[in-house]
C-alpha cells in the first residue's frame, strides 16, 4: 500500500507531467487563459489518463511484450516494437468511445467535456503516460495509480497556470514578451516551484 | 539543371525559409514545445531530436498528401496517425541499432513525435491541402525552424551549465582549474522555459508584426491627485 501511495505522491507532485517532463505543452499554454476551461480539460485529461494508461498496461502485458504470446503457444516473439502504435491506436479509440458514450449517457458531461476530448489524443501527456509505463515496466495495479497521479499532477498544473493567467493579464509587461513569451517565464518560474517537491520520499 | 530549378520555385522557397523565422513553428505557431523543453540540456541529444522530427515531418507530410484525395474526411486523423506513427517506429529502431545511447537519454521523447504537434499541424494544415513535393519541403522548412530554436536553446543550456558543447570543453570549470563556475540551472527543466521566453520575446521586439493583441491595456492614471487612495 505504501509503495502505491508513494508512486501516487511522485506522479502528482514530483514527476509532475506537465512542469518537469514538458508534456502536453502545446494544450498547456493554448488552453490555460480561462480557469474554468482549464479545469474543464484538465478533468478530461485526467478521466481519459485513468483509462488509457491501465489499458495499453494489458494491452502491452498480453500481446506486445516478450514472450507475452506464450499463452495462445507462441514463445520467442517480441512486438514490443509496435507499442508505439498499438498505444496511440488505443488512446484514439478509447477517446472516441469515450466521446459516444458521454454523449449518449451524460449529455452534460459531453456539453462540459466534449470540445476537448478530440484534443485529448495529440496531448503528447497522455500518450507519454503510456510511453512512462511501459519504460518503468509497471504492473496492472501500478499503473492505475499511476493514471490517476499522473493526470491530476496535469490538471492540477493547468488550472494553477490559468489562475495566474488571469491575474496576469493586468499586469504591465513589455510589448514584445506579452502574451506567449511571459507565459513561458511563468511557466519556468512554477516548474522552479514544483522542483521544490523533489527529493520527497514517503 | 532544369529539375532543380523547377524544384525551387517560388511557392517552395516560401515553404522551405518562411518557418525559419516569420512563421517558426515554436515561437507563433505554438506547435512541439514539449520535447524543444526536454531534451535541450545537451547539444548531441538536440540534433538528433531535431534531425528525426525533421524527416519525421517531411516524409509524413509527403505521404499524406500523396493519399489526401482518397482519405474519408471522417477517419482522417487516425489515417494520419498510423502512417506517423509507423515512421517514428522506424527512425526509433533505427536510433536504437545506430545510437543506443542517445536512444536512451531521448527515452520516451522519441516516440511522442507522433504527438508532436508539428507533425500533425503541418500534416492537418498543408499536407491536406497540397501536392505532395510542396508538402515535403513544408515539412523540411518547419523540420529547420524546429531545429533552429533546438539548436539555439541546446547552445545555450549546454555551454552555460557544463561548460561544454557537443562535449567538448568551451570553458574551463573551476574544479578543474579553470574560471567558469556552471550555472547549474541552466541543466534544470526551468531554464528551458526562461530561455524560450526570452526567444520569443527577442524575435517580437526584431518583428513587432508577430505580437499578440492585448485584451487589457494599462492606462496611464493621471497626476495631480496628491497621493491619497
Amino acid at each position: 500500500m505504501e509503495a502505491y501511495i508513494s508512486l501516487f505522491v511522485k506522479a502528482v507532485f514530483i514527476e509532475n507531467l506537465a512542469l518537469s517532463f514538458f508534456l502536453g505543452m502545446c494544450t498547456f499554454i493554448a488552453v490555460s487563459k480561462k480557469i474554468s476551461t482549464a479545469m474543464g480539460l484538465g478533468i478530461a485529461v485526467m478521466v481519459v489518463q485513468a483509462i488509457t494508461v491501465p489499458a495499453n498496461n494489458v494491452v502491452y502485458h498480453a500481446l506486445l511484450k516478450e514472450d507475452a504470446l506464450s499463452w495462445l503457444g507462441i514463445t520467442g516473439v517480441d512486438l514490443s516494437f509496435l507499442a508505439l502504435l498499438s498505444c496511440i491506436g488505443m488512446i484514439a479509440a478509447l477517446v472516441q468511445i469515450l466521446e459516444m458514450i458521454l454523449d449518449k449517457f451524460f449529455p452534460a458531461l459531453y456539453f462540459a467535456l466534449g470540445v476537448f476530448l478530440p484534443l485529448i489524443t495529440v496531448n503528447c501527456a497522455i500518450l507519454g503516460g503510456s510511453l512512462f509505463m511501459i519504460e518503468r515496466d509497471y504492473n496492472f495495479g501500478e499503473s492505475v495509480t499511476y493514471g490517476v497521479g499522473s493526470g491530476l499532477g496535469w490538471a492540477l498544473a493547468i488550472t494553477v497556470m490559468a489562475g495566474v493567467r488571469e491575474k496576469l493579464k493586468y499586469s504591465d509587461i513589455p510589448v514584445g514578451l506579452q502574451g506567449l513569451g511571459i507565459t513561458f517565464i511563468t511557466a519556468g518560474l512554477m516548474s522552479l516551484g514544483f522542483m521544490a517537491f523533489s527529493g520527497i520520499q514517503l | 539543371m532544369s529539375a532543380v530549378t523547377a524544384v525551387l520555385n517560388d511557392e517552395t522557397k516560401k515553404v522551405l525559409v518562411a518557418p525559419l523565422v516569420n512563421d517558426n513553428p515554436i515561437t507563433l505557431q505554438v506547435l512541439g514545445i514539449c520535447s524543444a523543453l526536454a531534451v535541450t540540456s545537451q547539444m548531441s541529444t538536440s540534433l538528433i531530436m531535431a534531425l528525426a522530427l525533421t524527416l519525421v515531418t517531411a516524409f509524413s507530410s509527403a505521404a499524406i498528401s500523396a493519399i489526401r484525395n482518397h482519405i474519408p474526411s471522417s477517419i482522417r486523423i487516425i489515417v494520419q496517425m498510423t502512417i506517423i506513427a509507423s515512421l517514428v517506429i522506424v527512425v526509433d529502431q533505427l536510433l536504437k541499432a545506430f545510437a543506443y545511447d542517445v536512444s536512451k537519454q531521448l527515452s520516451v521523447f522519441v516516440g511522442l513525435i507522433i504527438t508532436n504537434c508539428i507533425v500533425m499541424g503541418r500534416a492537418e494544415g498543408y499536407a491536406m491541402k497540397n501536392p505532395p513535393l510542396e508538402s515535403f519541403m513544408d515539412g523540411i522548412g518547419n523540420g529547420l525552424g524546429y531545429s533552429l530554436i533546438l539548436i539555439i536553446v541546446a547552445f545555450f543550456r549546454e555551454t552555460l551549465g557544463s561548460g561544454k558543447l557537443l562535449g567538448i570543453e568551451v570553458f574551463k570549470l573551476t574544479k578543474d582549474g579553470g574560471w567558469y563556475d556552471p550555472n547549474g540551472l541552466m541543466l534544470l527543466p526551468p531554464s528551458a522555459f526562461f530561455i524560450i521566453g526570452l526567444i520569443i520575446w527577442a524575435v517580437r521586439q526584431w518583428k513587432p508584426e508577430q505580437t499578440e493583441k492585448v485584451e487589457f491595456k494599462i492606462m496611464s492614471i493621471s497626476h495631480g491627485e496628491g497621493g491619497h487612495h
